[in-house]
C-alpha cells in the first residue's frame, strides 16, 4: 500500500577506526522505508542503531555501500547540501529534548523556521499550528526550565514537525520520560504520522515505544537481524 | 536567526555577562594604566623641562655639545635679540633665559674667614624683571621652607639641605666662586632670602638660585645667557611637535661651521630623555598586548566563550541544518559583540578612574627617597585621545582571539562526533 521509497539503504557499512584498527558499527545492511512509515530501529545497546540513524540524518557519511534519503546519496553530498537537507527535509528529536533554555517554547519551535525564508507572518502560522498539535499553546511564553519533561518533549516534537518535514529521525525520545508521558508523545507522533504522511523512524529499546510501531527491524552487533512488519489487522 | 542569537545572548547571563565584566575589567585596567603611564611620564617630562630641559631649548652649537658641563663659557652673546626674535616667531610658546653654572658656595665668618663650603650648582633665572613666571614654572613659592624669595638684586637662595649643611640660614650672606665667561675667577656676594625644597634629590643637593642679572654680573656675562627655554603655552610637552620645531629652526640657522650660531634642541633630543620618550610610547603598546593575553586565557579557560558549555545549543543548529562554518562565524560575530560592549563598559570606567587620578593625583614622596632621576612626587593621570580606543584593542581582540580558540574544537570536529558529544 505504501509505494515510494523515503529510504533506500544497499549494501551499507559503517567502520570507525579505534586505535590502530577498525571497529564495524554496521555491516551489510540493506532497508527501505517507504513514505509514511512509523518504523523502528531496535537493538541492545551498542548494535548501531544511532550510527544508523546518524547516517540517515546526513551527520554522518557510509564507509561502504549506499544510504539514498529522499533521493539524495548521503556519501555523496557536500557539507552545503547535506544541511540544506537537514534544513528543508528532516526533523530530529533526541533523547535529551536539547531545547535553548533561555528561549521561549514559542522561539524555540519557531528557530528551525529562521533558516527558511519565509515571512513573519507564515512563520507565526506554522509555530501555532505546531503547538496545536502537541497541545502547548498554552505555554507559547513559558521557558524550557520552567515545563515537565513530558512537555519539554513535546516542544521538541512541535520543532521537528513545524516545517512538516518529510522524515522525522527521532533517538529514544522516550528514554526520559515516565510511562504516562512515554504514551502521550508517543500518541501525538502516531497521529501527526497519520494525519501529514511523514515518515518516523525511531531508535529505541523501550517496550512502550516498540509497542506502538508498525514495523520493527531489529539490529544485533550491527546487523539486521529481523524485519517485522505488523500489519493493521492483525 | 541574527536577532534570535542577539537574544539569546542577552539572555544567557554566562554567555553575556560574565564575559562582559571579564572583558570591562581587563579594559578599564588597560586605559587606567595608560592615562596613568601618560600622566607619570608627562610629569616626569615636564620636571625636566621645567627645571632643565624646556620644551624646547636654544643654545650655541658648542654649548650643544658640551651640555653636562654647564659651560658658560659657550654661552649666547647678544641673547636678549634672540629672545625677541623668538617670541615673535613662536608666539605659542613661552620663552625665558637661563643661565646654569657650576660653582662653590663659601660662607664667612664674622671676621670673613671661610666657616664652611660646598660645590653648587647655580641656577640664574627671570625673577625680578617683573615680566617673567619663573617663579611658578619652578613652583618657588610652594618650595619655600624658610625665609622669602629672592626680592632685590644680591639676594638668593639655597637649597634648604645645602643651607643646613653650609649652616647657613636667610639673612646670611654667602659668596659665590666661579669662573667669568671669559675663564677668569669670580667672586659675588649674595644675601640668602630663603631656602627651598622641590622634592627632587638632584635639585636639593645643592643649588643657588638667583635672579639672572645678579649671575650676569657675577659671571661677567652682560646680555648673555646660557640657553634660552621654550615651554608650550599649553603646558604639555608634544615630542612631534618639538622635533619638527627644532628641525626646522635649527635648518635655519647653520651659519656654516659658526660654532656660536644658536641651535634648538628639543626635550627628547637632550640627555636620555629620548629614551624615556620612547619608553613611554612602546608602553601603551606592551599594555594593551599584556592584556590581550591575560584575558583571552582567562576567558578561554574559564570557558566563557565558545561551545564548550553549548553542545547541546550546536548540536540542534546543525540539526536544522545549519552549517558548522556559519556557526562557528556566528560564534565569533557574537563575542566580537561582547567585546565591543566590555570595551565600552571598561573604557567608561577606566576614564573616571583615570579622572579621578588626574584630579587628585597619587602622593608617592615615600617611595622617592634617593632617586637620581627628576620624577615627581604626586603621581597624576593624564587622560589622553588614545585612553578613549585603547582599550578597545585588547577587549574586543581578546573575546575573538577567545572564541576562536575554543571553538577550533566545534570547527575542526566532524558533525557526526560533535551530534554525538551533545547526546551524551
Ligand atoms: N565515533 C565512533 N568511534 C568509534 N566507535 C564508535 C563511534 N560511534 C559509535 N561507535 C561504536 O559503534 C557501536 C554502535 O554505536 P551506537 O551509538 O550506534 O549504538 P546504539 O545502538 O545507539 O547504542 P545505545 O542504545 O547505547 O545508544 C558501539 O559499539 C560504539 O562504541
Ligand atoms: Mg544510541
Amino acid at each position: 500500500m505504501e509505494s515510494s521509497n523515503t529510504i533506500i539503504i544497499k549494501g551499507l557499512y559503517k567502520r570507525f577506526p579505534v586505535g590502530k584498527g577498525e571497529f564495524t558499527a554496521l555491516s551489510d545492511i540493506n532497508l527501505n522505508f517507504a513514505q509514511g512509515e512509523f518504523t523502528g530501529l531496535i537493538g541492545p545497546s551498542g548494535s548501531g542503531k544511532t550510527t544508523l540513524l546518524n547516517i540517515l540524518g546526513s551527520l554522518d557519511v557510509p564507509s561502504a555501500g549506499e544510504a539514498l534519503v529522499l533521493g539524495n546519496s548521503i556519501g555523496m553530498l557536500s557539507a552545503r547540501e547535506a544541511a540544506n537537507l537537514r534544513k528543508v527535509s528532516l526533523g530530529f528529536i533526541f533523547q535529551s529534548y536539547n531545547l535553548l533554555a533561555v528561549h521561549t517554547v514559542y522561539e524555540n519551535v519557531e528557530f528551525p523556521l529562521l533558516l527558511l525564508k519565509l515571512s513573519a507572518t507564515e512563520r507565526h502560522k506554522m509555530v501555532m499550528d505546531a503547538l496545536e498539535w502537541v497541545g502547548l499553546t498554552d505555554k507559547i511564553k513559558s521557558k524550557p526550565p520552567q515545563l515537565s519533561g513530558g512537555q519539554c518533549q513535546r516542544v521538541a516534537i512541535a520543532r521537528a514537525m513545524v516545517k512538516k518535514p518529510s522524515l522525522v529521525l527521532a533517538d529514544e525520545p522516550t528514554a526520559n520520560l515516565d510511562a504516562a508521558n512515554s504514551h502521550h508523545i508517543l500518541k501525538t507522533m502516531e497521529t501527526l504520522n497519520r494525519e501529514l504522511k511523514t515518515t518516523f523512524v525511531f531508535a529505541t529499546h523501550d517496550d512502550k515505544v516498540i509497542s506502538y510501531l508498525r514495523r520493527k527491524v531489529f539490529l544485533l552487533d550491527g546487523r539486521i537481524d529481523k524485519d517485522e512488519i505488523i500489519h493493521p489487522n492483525s | 536567526m541574527i536577532k534570535f542569537l542577539i537574544k539569546g545572548l542577552l539572555r544567557d547571563k554566562s554567555r553575556s555577562r560574565l564575559p562582559i565584566i571579564v572583558v570591562s575589567l581587563g579594559v578599564m585596567l588597560t586605559v587606567f594604566m595608560h592615562a596613568y603611564i601618560t600622566g607619570f611620564m608627562g610629569d616626569t617630562f615636564e620636571m625636566n623641562a621645567k627645571f632643565s630641559t624646556g620644551h624646547v631649548k636654544v643654545m650655541t652649537r658648542a654649548y650643544a655639545e658640551n651640555l653636562s658641563q654647564l659651560p658658560i663659557d659657550l654661552a649666547l652673546t647678544e641673547s636678549g635679540e634672540l629672545l625677541t626674535n623668538l617670541r615673535i616667531n613662536y608666539p605659542e610658546m613661552e620663552w625665558t633665559q637661563r643661565i646654569q653654572f657650576g660653582g662653590l658656595i663659601d660662607a664667612p665668618d664674622s671676621t670673613g674667614e671661610t666657616r664652611s663650603q660646598g660645590p653648587a650648582i647655580g641656577l640664574g633665572i627671570d625673577l625680578l624683571s617683573g615680566n617673567g613666571n619663573e617663579s611658578e614654572r619652578l613652583n618657588l613659592s610652594e618650595s619655600l621652607v624658610q625665609g622669602r624669595l629672592p626680592a632685590k638684586a644680591g639676594e638668593a637662595m639655597l637649597s634648604d639641605d645645602f643651607a643646613k649643611k653650609l649652616n647657613v640660614i636667610p639673612g646670611d650672606d654667602v659668596t659665590l666662586i666661579g669662573s667669568t665667561m671669559n675663564g677668569s675667577m669670580s667672586m659675588y656676594n649674595f644675601i640668602v632670602s630663603g631656602t627651598v625644597r622641590f622634592g627632587v634629590e638632584i635639585m636639593d643637593r645643592g643649588s643657588i638660585i638667583a635672579d639672572i642679572e645678579d649671575i650676569r654680573i657675577a659671571l661677567d656675562m652682560e646680555d648673555a645667557s646660557g640657553e634660552i627655554l621654550g615651554f608650550e603655552k599649553s603646558g604639555f610637552y608634544e615630542n612631534e611637535k618639538a622635533e619638527t620645531m627644532s628641525a626646522i629652526f635649527n635648518s635655519n640657522t647653520s651659519e656654516g661651521d659658526d660654532e656660536y650660531s644658536p641651535m634648538m634642541k628639543s626635550l627628547s633630543q637632550q640627555g636620555n630623555m629620548g629614551q624615556y620618550v620612547q619608553m613611554s610610547e612602546l608602553w601603551s603598546a606592551y599594555i594593551s598586548l599584556i592584556f590581550i593575553f591575560a584575558m583571552s586565557l582567562v576567558l578561554w579557560n574559564a570557558g566563557l566563550l565558545g561551545g564548550l558549555r553549548r553542545y547541546g545549543e550546536v548540536g540542534i543548529r546543525l540539526a536544522i541544518g545549519e552549517e558548522k562554518g556559519h556557526i562557528y562565524r556566528s560564534m565569533i560575530l557574537e563575542s566580537f559583540f561582547i567585546g565591543l560592549a566590555g570595551s565600552v563598559l571598561g573604557t567608561t570606567i577606566g576614564l573616571f578612574f583615570a579622572w579621578l587620578v588626574q584630579t587628585y593625583g597619587i602622593d608617592i614622596s615615600g617611595m622617592m627617597k634617593g632617586a637620581s632621576m627628576m620624577m615627581p612626587s604626586t603621581i597624576r593621570a593624564r587622560i589622553t585621545t588614545p585612553d578613549f580606543y585603547i582599550g578597545f584593542i585588547p577587549g574586543v581582540l581578546s573575546t575573538v582571539f577567545g572564541t576562536m580558540l575554543s571553538g577550533i574544537g566545534i570547527y575542526r570536529r566532524q558533525t557526526a562526533t560533535l551530534f554525538k558529544e551533545l547526546e551524551a
